[in-house]
């Protein structure tokens, strides 16, 4: 009796937990491509840690808080590692809906990695999928904060620059208008350039040199 | 009395503008692409050949034009011969080109370099899809670099007929990359100065065309440097100082962009094996870590005849990873520039300082470039008196800034990219080639050699070697002839022009048609600077023939 009792049950159990089966999960683990040469073998002991962190994540599901470890059924357990697991009801007669699993392991899912050492990439529920933890953004782009410093060191440049650029030439026009009043007036004032004043030479008319003889002496009288 | 021209501060100033001007975005990115297409090292021997035959004495005869004439190119031509100001024209009206989407390039640049200083660097991770379970389709299908760069950047369009709206972010770097440009303009010289195959033939053309790209020859801008030198400055020395320079920096851009390739397609090579891996390890169950790189070919023939009904359902997704076809992958360009480079720096250690340095090296570059594209425009502008009468330097300065940016823009819509890789195909290749030839032609057979000759001497001091006599008669003008009917019977024999658009539901290049008017758009960027050496030859003709009809009843 007990015999037929124990087989029956394994076949129920058999049956609810197959490869494809309604509600069933397939995980796989990549044990030794996550931890190398601290990888641990995959043995039973470790399959009721499994079974344990999926009882723990549906008993935080509301109205599963009575889901046991033994609710829990592994098989297909194969050398990658990779298993089928489902979620029974406390009548084990049928399995939980898969949308309560995945809800419970997605919100769990943290722990049940760290447990294990491993993360959403080496522990793989296929069929759930992770929520991956979106990259930190500065609430202002840091792109626009340096282009804003750029652009503002350039535009002071151009705008001293500019100012400069006038500025010169100012002073050049005002310059060059007071050589041109003096050119105007040249026979009466002495011009300055460079702060050297220089005598128009038919004012002063040169200085005469005595070594060089004047022309009427040159020519002997006739 | 003459006005005083304005002059370089040194002569190392003029060599370095050169320089700058000449070592350009070329170098790093179209250089290697050419050595890697034809052949490796063996691509140098056309290359130097070239550069002696036909780069020097091209180089070494414009800026003896410009410091012999001391004016920028329109006047330096008409000098020449007033017929011949229409190449004058012709040159500025390239440049005018050039400067419109050459500082694209920089914008990008500048973009790239402000985003450098995150981490992780933005292009080296997808962003998450819409509700945080994955990574962006577009993203996973390509690669996070060109996702970031066709997608992030550019916000490409499918196609060159959807224009798409102005994208802010880049029309802000352009903005940016133009004032940056002004600010160095800004003064003037003075503050610029203060750069199995060989039987081939088309190996040839290639050397020959990327050596006189690369000097940068026919813009007008070495005219306009060479202006500003004093008239007894050693040109030929510059010449060769110039053109070595910058054949040496592009060899050595190729030894590092080689090694990058190298380090992309073994990193590439590596990525593809163990995905092939994981996908055998996952679908057969099979022990992890059992499959190595070594024993896979072991492996997959062993899983083929144990499990063959399992292994064919597996075996379309299998990709045959091979080093040789990563290595084979050449690219030029912007894609060479904006993704090959930076999926290579995401990989290193340290990788903001290396993208920071970089960039800022682009940067450098390519303003450089710009310099000279801008000086070829200016110098014509501030040489005539009647602009220079009513605007102030600085004003026609942010003139010119002012509606290149504003032409740029059109750069920064969500199709610009396409229409940027027609600027970059068609608006300089087949007119700088003519304008060079027409240059060559005036100078040796209107203005005549002999007396050219006798004024460099009087002016520089130096006899003018038989060498640069020889190329400037008759090898250099029968080269650029022989590439420029190369070119003209390429473009016919290929029929419709083709370019390659961006699928984002496939993730990869797609080839396509132009469209009719894009195609218009290209035969005028062609026509507008080729057609001013005929047309404006044909004006003052005709004006000639005017004024002579008028006095002749007086006379």
């Amino acid at each position: 009796m007990l015999w037929l009792l124990f087989f029956l049950v394994t076949v129920i159990h058999a049956e609810l937990c197959q490869p494809d089966a309604e509600n069933a999960f397939k995980v796989r683990l990549s044990i030794r491509r996550a931890l190398g040469d601290k990888a641990y073998v995959w043995d039973t002991n470790e399959e009721s840690l499994f079974r344990a962190m999926v009882a723990f994540s549906m008993r935080k599901v509301p109205n599963r808080e009575t889901t046991e470890i033994s609710h829990v059924l592994l098989c297909n357990v194969t050398q990658r590692v990779s298993f089928w697991f489902v979620v029974t009801d406390p009548s084990k007669n049928h399995t939980l809906p898969a949308v309560e699993v995945q809800s419970a392991i997605r919100m769990n899912r943290n722990r049940i990695n760290n447990v294990f050492f491993l993360n959403d990439q080496t522990l793989e529920f296929l069929e759930i999928p992770s929520t991956i933890a979106p990259p930190m953004d500065p609430p202002v782009p840091i792109w626009i904060i340096i282009f804003g410093v750029i652009f503002c060191i350039v535009i002071v440049a151009i705008t001293l620059l500019v100012l400069s650029g006038i500025r010169q030439r100012r002073r050049k026009n005002k310059g060059s208008s007071e050589v041109d009043d003096a050119e105007e007036k040249c026979e009466n004032t002495i011009t300055i350039e460079n702060g050297i004043p220089c005598d128009p030479l038919d004012l002063k008319g040169g200085h005469i040199n005595d070594v060089f003889v004047t022309e009427d002496e040159r020519l002997t009288p006739l | 009395m003459e006005k005083v021209r304005p002059q370089w501060g040194h002569q190392r100033q003029f060599v370095l503008a050169c320089i700058s001007y000449a070592v350009g975005l070329g170098n790093v990115w179209r250089f290697p692409y050419l050595c890697q297409l034809y052949g490796g090292g063996s691509f140098l021997v056309p290359y130097l050949i070239m550069l002696f035959v036909e780069g020097m004495p091209l180089l070494y005869m414009e800026l003896a034009v410009g410091q012999r004439m001391r004016q920028g190119s329109i006047g330096a031509w008409r000098t020449i011969s007033p017929y011949l100001s229409g190449v004058g024209i012709a040159s500025v009206v390239v440049s005018f080109f050039g400067t419109i989407y050459y500082n694209v390039i920089n914008a990008w640049s500048f973009w790239y370099l402000f985003h450098s200083f995150q981490d992780p660097l933005p292009w080296s991770v997808c962003p998450l899809n819409g509700n945080h379970t994955g990574y962006e389709e577009e993203c996973e299908k390509a690669s996070s670099t060109q996702y970031f760069w066709y997608r992030k950047t550019l916000n490409i369009s499918p196609s060159i007929q959807e224009t798409g709206g102005l994208q802010w972010e880049p029309a802000l770097c352009l903005i940016l990359a133009w004032l940056m440009v002004y600010l160095c303009i800004l003064r003037g010289t003075e503050s610029t100065g203060k750069i199995e195959q060989l039987a081939n033939p088309k190996t040839w053309v290639n050397a020959a065309t990327q050596i006189f790209f690369s000097l940068g020859l026919g813009f007008g801008s070495l005219i306009a440097f060479a202006s500003y030198n004093e008239p007894s400055s050693n040109c030929q020395k510059h010449a060769i100082t110039v053109s070595l320079i910058n054949s040496s920096t592009s060899i050595f851009a190729s030894i590092v962009t080689f090694s990058i390739y190298g380090f992309k397609a073994t990193f590439n090579y590596e990525s593809c094996l163990n995905k092939v891996i994981l996908l055998l390890t996952n679908s057969f169950d099979l022990e992890d870590g059992s499959v190595t790189a070594s024993n896979l070919e072991q492996v997959k023939d062993y899983l083929a005849s144990t499990d063959p009904s399992r292994y064919s359902e597996v075996f379309p997704l299998i990709k045959n990873c091979s080093l040789e076809s990563e290595l084979d992958t050449a690219v030029q360009g912007t894609g060479l520039a904006f993704i090959v480079y930076t999926e290579a720096i995401k990989n290193m250690e340290v990788s903001q300082l290396w993208s920071v340095l970089y960039f800022f090296m682009l940067l450098v570059l390519g303003i450089g470039s710009m310099l000279g594209n801008t000086a070829a425009i200016l110098t014509p502008l501030t040489d005539s008196k009647l602009i220079t009468s009513h605007l102030p330097k600085e004003a026609i300065s942010g003139l010119l800034c002012l509606i290149s940016c504003a032409v740029g823009l059109v750069f920064t819509m969500e199709a610009g990219n396409y229409w940027f890789d027609i600027f970059n195909e068609y608006a300089a290749t087949l007119s700088l080639l003519l304008i060079v030839l027409v240059e060559t032609i005036a100078l040796c057979y209107v203005y005549g050699l002999r007396r050219f000759e006798n004024e460099l001497q009087a002016m520089t001091g130096r006899a003018l070697n038989w060498y640069w006599k020889a190329m400037w008669a008759c090898v250099s003008p029968l080269l650029i002839i022989g590439l420029l009917l190369f070119y003209l019977s390429d473009y016919i024999l290929t029929g419709t022009l083709q370019y390659q658009a961006w699928d984002a539901t496939q993730g990869q290049l797609v080839t396509k048609d132009y469209p009719a008017y894009a195609l218009a758009v290209i035969g005028l960027l062609v026509a507008s600077s080729t057609m001013c050496i005929p047309l404006v030859a044909l004006g003052i003709f005709i004006m000639h023939r005017y004024k002579r009809g008028d006095t002749a009843p007086v006379a």
